[in-house]
């Protein structure tokens, strides 16, 4: 990114100081600065519950600061900001839901200002049409305006949302994880409009858990822990490990595994396992103890290969072996009941009951196991199997009858692992665990997994990133068009030459 | 087709009203006369009326059971007072029902927005209440005692043809008006995409800075004056009121609405749908009385005809033949 800001120039687009917000005694945020200039590509990082988005909130005007903040625009001092004012600045936030509505076209979503004010004004769809073509033009695509927004895919819908941002002659839009469920391409795509508006002298602030796009997009970076803020520090020179030590205050030991297992006992062989169309000729061990990695692009087979040791889906040819027994799973229910558990990609829409309690998501797949005189349910054995979970899994949790939506992305994500480990399987199945989850709960998430290990569990953990599965795991298979193409040891090989050979 | 506002649905159920009208004109000795036809619209010119007014509920994401039984009490209402104003007019009458209705819903709107109550169960309660006190207090005994004008048909074009005269009477006009009104509201003005807009995504809505509480007394309150409208004209049409005539005319319309493709949880339906989702209904009853089939049957044909259209619907055909079509992917915002 070139320097945004240009010779002699001196006055800041947004400069905040001495902001700080409490909500009931709590601290959100503790007398923060926050500068930004013109044009400038800012990442406002920092773990969930850091103070971002209260920082975005009291900006866009939805919250007001404690007294003694000092807020300028423009070298102007704000005022009492509501959302109306901050919008007549120019400030816009593209939440991460994104605010849109389905069934409206596309032009009309994005011209929906125009219908907002509480008196009633004819609507002139021909002139809302003709100025969403026009900001479309401006982005530089294409997209079909009269198309219901429902019909468009969510990198689309993601556009729309910036085109309507533009609408109001926006100076500094906020971006809320905006690349969250965008594949790779989607994301370049996005990541150059955001280029072109910093072209076009109007600043972003992009709130993100990719490091890596983070830091390639982005000319300083401001860092929030605990409602602090730690600095703003250019991202020349920065690197990820560097960024995670500062949003999380922890330093991490990035040790690759260096154990030998060759002697355990083995708890899953698979051999010539097929599926057609889906995976082929698939051929692991995993031994107890044992955390096997499997990594690879969308699309190679990765997650298919996994249903079927879950039971999912049947495989065409070859074997599965658990425990030297041969197994054949008809159903997903027979594979938990042979130990096999399944933490799914998409955990928090099928993984947990989200507005069920914590207990209860807890509990629900060992329930039979809990019953007292039959056939009812032993409260007693329920709230000790719950307690010991969330105590051995260090899940932070108000009380165990909160709903699980309740919860941060990380605590939830240890509430599907108890789920699963409360089956007491012998075979988990991790399948990208960390999606959607910060830095500093992915650290905490793989200790448990590694302490799994120790206790003797086969982990098998399926991920795209390839530094997750190389600094976690014990062996590296690499997978692509539904075949292991490569297998190496974390300890053996340089990280380099994995990526090298996955993204080739 | 899709600038005339005619979408699948739409497209689907004109088919089919073509369709049932050739067969009906061909089997049934009658159907296709003038005045047949005509008599037909002023029929159902109440339950276009009701229809249109709920469909701006609907759109709006809500849902009212209330509306007819609220009607009977704007119908009552009016009949006991009108005589304090010496007998009214047409313009006194119109206006005391169109308060009254508005004033009910407004009610609802109230309890909706202000405890927060889901709309369904409100309306359920209100419909209740409404419909109590107004047996409670009537004994359930009807007016028969109605002023003059209230009772005249106003025939507004009459045609003598070959089969007898036939005449367009005002409540068509009534209708025709509120249909106009409610499309101006829905499709031409700022307020009515707000509206869509609250059904569409209630918290985008909220985040963009819609007006939550004023959508929900102008849906509802726009729906109690549909309604109130309505039950002045049943009052006329039936030349009596009777205190539960309306009563479970609610289920009829809702039925017809949504044949009509208004979507339960708001943000999709339009006034074309509605007129031929609600005229849909009355040819088929139409037919059947015609064909000398059996009133009992009415229901059970209704019902079956309802359950085809929406599974048959553009997304049920794309199901139905598999991959051909692949239907609408609908996820969340």
């Amino acid at each position: 990114m070139a320097d945004p800001a240009e010779p002699g120039e001196t006055i800041g687009l947004l400069e905040l100081e001495h902001v700080s917000k409490q909500f009931g005694g709590v601290h959100a945020l503790d007398d923060v600065r926050f500068d930004i200039l013109p044009g400038e590509v800012l990442c406002l990082a920092g773990e969930n519950g850091c103070g971002k988005s209260t920082l975005i909130k009291i900006i866009s005007g939805v919250h007001q600061p404690e007294p003694g903040a000092v807020m300028r625009f423009a070298g102007q001092p704000m005022g009492t900001m509501t959302p109306g004012a901050a919008r007549a600045l120019g400030i816009q936030v593209i939440w991460q839901d994104l605010a849109l509505f389905p069934e409206m076209s596309v032009a009309e979503n994005i011209g929906f200002e125009r219908n907002l004010g509480a008196r009633p004004r004819p609507v002139n769809r021909t002139a809302m049409r003709g100025a969403a073509q026009k900001i479309l033009d401006r982005l530089g695509v294409r997209l079909p305006l009269d198309a219901p927004l429902r019909t468009l895919p969510i990198a689309q819908r993601q556009i729309v949302a910036i085109a309507r941002a533009l609408v109001g002659e926006a100076r500094i839009v906020f971006m809320d994880e905006p690349t969250a469920s965008l594949s790779q391409a989607e994301t370049d795509a996005l990541l150059a409009i955001v280029r072109r508006l910093s072209a076009e002298r109007i600043a972003v602030v992009f709130v993100s858990h990719r490091l890596a796009e983070v830091l390639d997009v982005c000319s300083r970076v401001t860092v929030l822990r605990d409602g602090k803020l730690v600095g703003t520090f250019p991202t020349a020179g920065m690197t990820q490990t560097r960024l995670t030590e500062l949003m999380t205050g922890k330093s991490f030991d990035y040790a690759v595994g260096q154990r030998d297992l060759a002697a355990a006992r083995p708890v899953l062989t698979v051999e010539n396992l097929s599926r057609r169309g889906e995976y082929e000729d698939i051929s692991l061990t995993i031994r107890a103890g044992e955390i096997v990695g499997v990594t690879g692009r969308l699309g190679s087979g990765r997650t298919e290969f996994a249903l079927s040791l879950f039971g999912m889906t049947q495989p065409d040819r070859g074997t599965i072996m658990l425990d030297g027994k041969r197994v054949r799973f008809g159903s997903n229910r027979a594979a938990i009941r042979a130990g096999v558990a399944y933490v799914s990609e998409d955990r928090l829409q099928l993984g947990l009951v989200q507005p069920q309690s914590i207990t209860d998501n807890t509990v629900i797949a060992v329930l039979d196991r809990l019953l007292g005189p039959k056939p009812l349910i032993s409260g007693g054995k329920r709230d000790a199997l719950v307690d010991d979970w969330i105590r051995d899994l260090g899940v932070k949790i108000g009380r165990k009858e909160d709903a699980v939506s309740t919860l941060s992305g990380g605590n939830q994500q240890r509430i599907v692992l108890a789920k699963w480990l409360a089956t007491t399987p012998r075979l988990l199945v991790l399948d990208s665990p960390t999606v959607g989850v910060d830095v500093g709960a992915r650290a905490g998430i793989f200790a448990i997994v590694r302490r799994l290990a120790e206790q003797g569990l086969a982990i098998l953990l399926i991920s795209d990133e390839i530094p997750e599965v190389y600094f976690n795991a014990d062996r590296v298979l690499h997978m692509r068009d539904g075949r292991i193409v490569g297998e190496y040891r974390p300890a053996a090989t340089a990280i380099d030459a994995i990526e090298e050979a996955v993204h080739a | 087709m899709h600038r005339l506002g005619i979408g699948p649905t739409e497209g689907w159920l004109l088919v089919v009203l073509a369709v049932m009208g050739a067969g009906l004109g061909v089997l049934a000795p009658g159907f296709a006369s003038l005045p047949n036809l005509f008599d037909l619209l002023n029929v159902t010119a109440v339950n276009i009326i009701f229809g249109v007014g709920l469909l701006v509920v609907l759109i709006a994401g809500g849902i009212d059971i209330s509306f007819a039984v609220a009607a009977s009490v704007v119908q009552y209402v009016v009949a006991l007072i009108l005589p304090w104003f010496g007998g009214g007019d047409w313009a006194l009458g119109l206006l005391l029902a169109a308060a009254f209705g508005t004033l009910l819903g407004c009610f609802n709107a109230f309890l909706i927005f202000q405890f927060r109550i889901v709309s369904i169960v409100v309306t359920i309660a209100t419909f209740n209440l409404f419909f109590g006190l107004l047996m409670f207090f009537s004994g359930g005994v009807s007016i028969y005692d109605l002023p003059e004008w209230l009772t005249t048909r106003v025939a507004v074009i009459g045609l003598d043809t070959a089969s007898g005269r036939a005449e367009l009477t005002l409540p068509f006009f009534v209708m025709l008006a509120c249909v106009v009104a409610t499309w101006l509201l829905l499709r031409r003005i700022s307020t009515g995409r707000q509206l869509y807009a609250l059904g569409d995504n209630p918290d985008g809505a909220r985040r963009i800075g819609i007006p939550i509480g004023a959508m929900h007394y102008l849906a509802f309150g726009w729906l109690g004056l549909m309604a109130g409208i309505a039950g002045l004209m049943q009052a006329h049409y039936a030349e009596e009121v009777v205190p539960n005539a309306l009563y479970g005319r609610e289920l009829d319309v809702l039925a017809a609405v949504v044949l009509g493709g208004a979507r339960l949880g708001g943000g999709r339906g339009t006034i074309l749908g509605v007129l031929l989702g609600v005229l849909l209904v009355a040819v088929t009853q139409n037919g059947l009385n015609l064909l000398g089939i059996s009133p009992y049957a009415f229901k059970m044909i209704i019902g079956a005809i309802i359950l085809i259209a929406i599974t048959l619907s553009s997304e049920g055909v794309g199901r139905l033949l598999g991959g051909w079509r692949a239907p609408a992917r609908r996820r969340a915002v």
